[in-house]
């Protein structure tokens, strides 16, 4: 796989691909419980593994203020499972940590996503409350941050004014 | 349905390995490998196990034009290996022996300062025998060994000896049917028919 910039180019990037790319970094960022109702929505969605689910690590690259020299920050545990629907939709998901069982279940959420007539039930059932979720403590954050702003002013110093 | 690769890629394909590295230090010597696979027709089981566990993002891989798409889908998707244009660029290729024939001449065969970086080429063959249609000898082998492959190109032996005689230099072939794999390589010389 090669590295390449997130996105890479957000106003070309056809609307399916982002809209897909959005729906698989919230089922990357689930909790586990998060992705439980696809057991109850689809019992019998009959996903298959493609590729046996598996950890391994990914090195993040950073870059200071966005503009500076690439370098590694460090490594991070990745798992990775990807699956396959009997209608032929193939699923993927990447998330951080050793959680096989929720890398499978975002998989199989991203395969659900695919299908036509599944894709408006996983957007309300799955996605809807994982996007809330991560609203609701980005705003938290945000408040957290704001109580703690100090304004800074500097005084007319002596020699400017003489 | 996309076919399956390894059911438990670290064990298998080490097993495959351990296959590949005893069939390539004892030429000739015909090894049953990848038995549990069912790769798309008509990619044989022994050739999709010997690039399931070699070939990856980093060994270009050429493959004849007789395959169909799916064996390219299915190859670069459990492999990740790039697809090569030219089978000169490629350090694996997989050719049918029935339908697309072999000339070792078109693959690479390494430079003088790197003979490694030369192609592996996996032939598929239709029988694998131990019978004695090529007489192998050199590395590896005490005395003779023997190979029977068909089908095989009327000039394989003179091939062969052009590539034998580059050595360090030339290509390694891994022949496999079915399920089961031999291979030659480069410092193995063969000579033709029973003595």
């Amino acid at each position: 796989m090669t590295a390449r910039s997130f996105p890479a180019n957000p106003q070309s990037e056809p609307t399916e691909v982002a809209a897909r790319r959005r729906a698989m970094a919230l089922v990357a960022r689930a909790r586990r419980v998060e992705l439980a109702p696809i057991a109850e929505h689809w019992p019998d969605h009959g996903a298959r593994e493609l590729k046996p689910v598996e950890s391994g690590l990914v090195m993040l690259r950073g870059r200071i203020g966005g503009d500076g020299a690439p370098f590694n920050l460090g490594e991070a545990t990745v798992t990775r499972a990807i699956v396959e629907l009997p209608t032929g939709e193939r699923g993927f998901a990447h998330i951080l940590g050793r959680d096989a069982e929720k890398a499978r279940m975002a998989a199989i959420a991203d395969a659900l996503w695919l299908r036509q007539e599944s894709r408006g039930d996983v957007e309300t059932a799955i996605l809807a409350p994982i996007a809330a979720r991560l609203a609701a403590e980005a705003a938290k954050t945000r408040a957290e941050t704001a109580a703690t702003r100090v304004d800074f002013f500097t005084l007319v110093r002596g020699e400017d004014a003489a | 349905m996309s076919a399956l690769a390894f059911a438990d890629p670290t064990f298998e394909s080490q097993v495959a390995f351990r296959v590949i590295m005893r069939a390539l230090s004892a030429p000739g010597t015909i090894l049953s490998c990848g038995n549990a696979l069912a790769p798309p027709a008509p990619l044989a089981a022994a050739a999709a196990a010997v690039l399931l566990t070699l070939a990856d993002f980093e060994t270009p891989l050429w493959i004849a034009p007789s395959f169909p798409q799916t064996v390219g889908d299915y190859l670069a998707f459990h492999t990740g290996a790039p697809r090569s244009a030219a089978p000169d660029k490629a350090a694996f290729a997989l050719v049918d022996l029935s339908a697309d024939g072999l000339d070792l001449r078109r693959f690479a065969s390494g430079t003088a300062e790197y003979p490694d970086r030369s192609t592996t080429i996996v032939a598929q063959a239709s029988t694998l025998e131990a019978s004695s249609r090529l007489r192998l000898s050199g590395p590896g082998l005490k005395g003779e060994a023997t190979l029977a492959v068909s089908p095989l190109p009327t000039d394989f032996i003179a091939q062969w000896a052009a590539n034998h005689t580059g050595f360090p230099l030339g290509v390694d072939l891994i022949l496999v049917a079915d399920a089961r794999l031999a291979a030659l390589p480069r410092s193995t010389a063969i000579a033709e028919g029973a003595r």
